[in-house]
């Protein structure tokens, strides 16, 4: 048993732990929601960092012992936005052509989730550092941390309000559209790709091809968009 | 192999994306600048296939890559245990807001173009 105990105090201290435990939690997370179908609640993601965090909280791991394993994981986000630029240049044509209604689109859906946001946040009387953390939390978790530095937010947690937002959209978002009787899988897919940016685009690309390029297509948009208009954002947020 | 030359090339422009911005001092983060390189970059065909060979393996995994931030969500338990359930409504609410907005705006500037 002593022997047990010192094997998990040095496996759990190495980065071979946080990288080993996502990856497997993940393919399993992966692997389950296949076999039930892909339902919104079988979300890869949710079900790994929920597995996740009870694993650190219930053995005691500090998150960045975690994180010294993960990050190799996490340093991925930046080349995954330059990769971005793929999807856009593949659909280049019908982006040329439906480029007003798409720009009018992720402008009309960006400024509404960050405007709402801030706005039920101040109303119900939230601190001004977590509004501005709030602001950016559609943009894809890099971009976000980067937008709520400069807004005088807390980056770490503008990154889980983007990550939550994510899963909100994943979870929930076909619902809504069922409700609205929005059907079409182009129309879908760019609103989860502009409201709930990678989490979403990658739900939209488990229910149909179409849905996935359009919500490529939007994340890549709401971050060029977000990042342009940034310098505008402080005013804006001084009224709160 | 054709996969790490275009993983090569990701790298180079997030590189250039980062020394530009801090250099120029724009308000952009780093890896957009990147991406809106790239997008430039792609014009010059011999980088298409390997950078599409790595993006695709990337944008394939996406949602892994938020794993290890959202498993930071322990860090701020103290903050989410005083302000949990107005953040989430926050949240929740104004997801719904966004892509409802999205989504109609979408569809209403597509129909007259057919």
């Amino acid at each position: 048993m002593r022997d047990f105990v010192e094997l998990w105090v040095y496996l759990s201290a190495t980065p071979l732990f946080g990288l080993t435990a996502t990856l497997v939690t993940y393919l399993l997370a992966h692997a389950a929601s296949l076999r039930l179908g892909q339902p919104p609640w079988a979300n890869p993601v949710l079900w790994t960092v929920l597995v996740l965090a009870a694993l650190l909280m219930a053995s005691g791991t500090p998150y960045p012992t975690y994180f010294s394993g993960a990050q190799f994981i996490h340093f991925l986000l930046g080349p995954a936005v330059v990769a971005l630029a793929w999807p856009l240049w593949q659909r280049r044509g019908r982006l040329r052509r439906q480029g007003g209604a798409l720009l009018a689109a992720a402008l009309a859906g960006g400024s509404a989730a960050a405007g709402s946001a801030v706005a039920i946040g101040w109303a119900l009387g939230l601190p001004a550092d977590v509004l501005h953390s709030l602001a950016p939390k559609s943009v894809t978790a890099p971009v976000a941390m980067g937008i709520a530095e400069q807004l005088g937010g807390i980056p770490a947690l503008a990154a889980v309000f983007a990550v939550l937002t994510g899963l909100v959209g994943a979870v929930s978002a076909k619902y809504l559209f069922d409700a609205l009787s929005i059907t079409s899988p182009e129309v879908r897919g760019f609103a989860l790709g502009t409201a709930s940016h990678g989490i979403g685009a990658a739900r939209a690309m488990q229910v149909h091809p179409d849905a996935g390029a359009y919500a490529g297509l939007a994340l890549g948009l709401q971050v060029a968009l977000a990042s342009l208009l940034l310098p505008l954002a402080p005013l804006v947020l001084r009224l709160f | 192999m054709s996969t790490l030359h275009g993983f090569a090339w990701l790298l180079l422009c997030q590189s250039a994306g980062e020394v530009l911005v801090r250099l120029a001092h724009l308000p952009l983060p780093g890896p957009v600048l990147g991406m809106l390189m790239m997008a430039g970059l792609l014009a010059w065909s011999p980088v298409r296939a390997p950078v599409g060979a790595a993006a695709d393996a990337l944008l394939e995994h996406l949602s892994l890559l938020f794993v290890p931030v959202g498993v930071g969500v322990i860090t701020h338990l103290a903050l989410l245990s005083q302000f949990g359930a107005r953040i989430l409504a926050a949240l929740v609410l104004s997801t719904w807001v966004g892509l409802a907005a999205a989504a109609l705006v979408f569809r209403a500037l597509q129909r007259p173009a057919g």
